[in-house]
């Protein structure tokens, strides 16, 4: 059913198109993103459960053959990361619709937005190295144009310097594939590696892999790599730099672990050695960053790196445990920090206020509110038993399982550090009384409101969910975890139990 | 920018780029080329262009509103993929040919084409709004 595959990144195009055809008229924009973010959300919730189901999905787009076409593979990992885009894809709809559309200098939020959302899908669908490149472009100059609209000064200033890195990121990974397909003459990741087995020169191939790390660890926002996110995320509107935070970051992080869990595991010991110090000094380097803020969405900011850490963390380590941890961790990371990022921006809209000096008397005026901003927050700090806490609990316990106590301990000080910083915004925004200088914002009217807070209810809710019940996520990041771990599986249902036979005996005879 | 030298050369290079674009579009299927590189070189005809012309004259050219040039690109890239499993239950962007005297023309072609549109579209829309600052809004508005 090739359909399913295809139709989970055509839909959100298609939608873009459609709304574009149909500028200026903004309430039929809105209308018919919010038709493809349902239609999308049906499509990917059919796709993971076919997977769960049926196991690896492919599609090869045009009838060409693997390794010459491009293939389409949703595995656990990617079906569930496109869900998670989806659901993601329609709460920043609804955030957006009382939002963003309010003002009139926003235009053109729709179109771009679900250009990325489609981009998004592909990267996670893709099984073709050179198409992941692709849509890492399509995702760059749609996330540029939600970036620059509205045309301030300031997001024009983080725009460029967004831009500018995420250039120099696409040019290494461009470079870091032409090496690739020199050294081994195919782009198809699962013939990829079959072949990297077979390729004499394994230095030339660790400098690959570490072009890699670059390339990815810039849309990552790693250590020392992150300086572009913070500059350019607390610039945009609230819907847009949600599905930033949400998204963007996480799809580096994916792109790290398909490839250094399919690809270039020949040199484990150094490649992902150097993984290993990029975690913790991202951990720390974040939380530090966040702890020295005032303004909300940009502690927040400096959060998304502290957490990407931990991510990077469960691939760093490499065992079956490790990388269940750090899947579990994508998934619940994208739901809260997303959230976070809602609930700032409902604050602002509510109290007039995003800096923590001038903000207070939230928990008075808007208790509803403050309890939406507890779960996400405490979440993200691991506190149990909200999902984070199952999330760090998988990491740690799979670093002490590793005997890499140090990174253990890290792990756990920068909880702590994480704690302490939500409490920060907990006792100055929410708890302190309303500095008399603030003043009160317009109320909204009650539809609005709802409109407002209906995502961040939801998004909050499936954090509960999953912390009161880890049990179905846990088994999902599972069976990812240990097909990430096996790629034969990958590697059988892309190219056909034959060819895979074939080359495996010509690999016995090469070592 | 606006030299004597620069309008001239390009009152004869703006129909020969855009000959060129064509060119290599068409010969993309067997060769390099295709529409991503023959939007690209189309683009830079419109680039120099809006050069030395004043907008107003390239929008009046163009007739078409980039944005939805590129929209349409789309579209018809979509469509061409959405042709194969129509018509045969193919996979998504199979291709489909059909025989008029000794050429043939299929799909690919209209993705390729699909390309083009959206490359020139998003390029002209990019430099137009760069060569008139603050009339965007302004023209919004309007509609």
């Amino acid at each position: 059913m090739s359909w399913l595959l295809a139709s989970a990144i055509v839909l959100p195009l298609a939608s873009g198109v459609v709304g574009l055809s149909l500028r200026p008229r903004r309430a039929v924009q809105q209308c018919v993103s919010l038709l493809a973010a349902i239609g999308h959300l049906g499509i990917a919730i059919a796709l993971l459960v076919k997977v769960w189901r049926e196991g690896i999905l492919v599609a090869q787009v045009g009838e060409w053959p693997a390794p010459f076409g491009i293939t389409l593979v949703a595995d656990h990992l990617s079906s569930a990361m496109v869900l998670i885009t989806a659901v993601l894809g329609m709460a920043t709809i609804v955030y957006a619709l009382c939002d963003i559309d309010e003002n009139a200098l926003v235009k053109d939020f729709h179109p771009p937005l679900q250009a990325l959302i489609g981009a998004v899908c592909g990267a996670f669908l893709t099984g073709d190295i050179f198409n992941l490149y692709v849509w890492y472009e399509v995702m760059l100059i749609a996330s540029l144009a939600l970036l620059i609209s509205g045309g301030r000064k300031a997001q024009l200033d983080g725009a460029v310097r967004y831009a500018a890195l995420s250039l120099v990121a696409t040019t290494m990974l461009l470079s870091g594939i032409g090496l690739l397909y020199g050294m081994t003459g195919t782009l198809n990741m699962a013939d990829l590696h079959l072949r990297v087995q077979q390729v004499e020169n394994q230095g030339l191939l660790s400098v690959v892999a570490i072009l890699f790390v670059f390339a990815f660890g810039i849309k990552a926002a790693v250590f020392p790599l992150f300086f572009w996110l913070p500059a350019s995320y607390h610039t945009p509107k609230v819907a847009v730099s949600a599905i930033f935070a949400g998204l963007l970051t996480k799809v580096g992080v994916y792109s790290m672990i398909r490839v250094f869990t399919l690809i270039f595991t020949h040199d484990v010991g150094y490649t992902h050695g150097i993984l290993l110090w990029t975690a913790g000094l991202t951990m720390v380097t974040g939380v530090l960053g966040a702890a020295s803020h005032n303004e909300l969405r940009r502690i927040l900011s400096f959060h998304i790196i502290s957490q990407i850490g931990y991510m990077v963390l469960g691939l760093a380590l490499f065992t079956p445990l490790a990388l269940v941890g750090a899947v579990f961790y994508i998934l619940h990371h994208i739901i809260v920090k997303a959230n976070l990022f809602f609930v700032a921006g409902a604050t602002e809209r509510l109290s007039g206020s995003s800096d923590l000096k001038t903000l207070g008397g939230v928990y008075r005026e808007q208790p509803l509110l403050a309890a939406l901003f507890f779960v996400p927050a405490f979440s993200l700090a691991g506190f149990p038993p909200l999902s984070g806490f199952w999330a760090k609990l998988l990491v740690i316990k799979a670093s002490l399982a590793s005997q890499q106590y140090w990174i253990a301990a890290v792990a756990l000080g920068v909880g702590l550090l994480t704690l302490y910083s939500m409490t920060k915004i907990w006792v100055n925004g929410f708890w302190k009384a309303r500095p008399a200088s603030a003043e009160e914002p317009p109320p909204l009217t009650r539809p609005n409101r709802l409109l407002l807070l209906s995502p961040i209810i939801c998004l909050a809710a499936i954090t509960l969910a999953i912390g009161l019940w880890p049990g179905p996520l846990y088994d999902l990041a599972e069976r990812a975890g240990h097909e990430l771990m096996d790629p034969s599986k990958y590697v059988e249902a892309v190219l056909g139990p034959s060819q895979t036979a074939s080359i495996d005996a010509g690999t016995g005879v090469a070592k | 920018m606006n030299t004597l030298i620069l309008r001239e050369t390009t009152r004869v290079l703006f129909t020969l780029i855009l000959v060129f674009s064509v060119a290599t579009l068409l010969r993309g299927h067997d060769a390099p080329g295709g529409g991503f590189v023959g939007g690209l070189i189309a683009s830079t005809a419109f680039s120099l262009y809006i050069f030395v012309a004043d907008p107003k004259d390239v929008r009046r050219l163009v007739r078409a509103d980039p944005l939805k040039t590129a929209a349409a690109g789309l579209a018809l890239a979509i469509l061409s993929g959405l042709i194969g499993p129509i018509l045969g239950g193919r996979p998504f962007l199979s291709g489909e040919w059909v025989e008029i005297g000794a050429v043939e023309l299929g799909t690919p072609l209209l993705f390729d084409f699909g390309v083009y549109l959206v490359v020139v579209g998003a390029v002209l829309t990019f430099a137009l709004e760069i060569k008139e600052p603050g009339a965007a809004p302004a023209a919004d508005s309007e509609e």
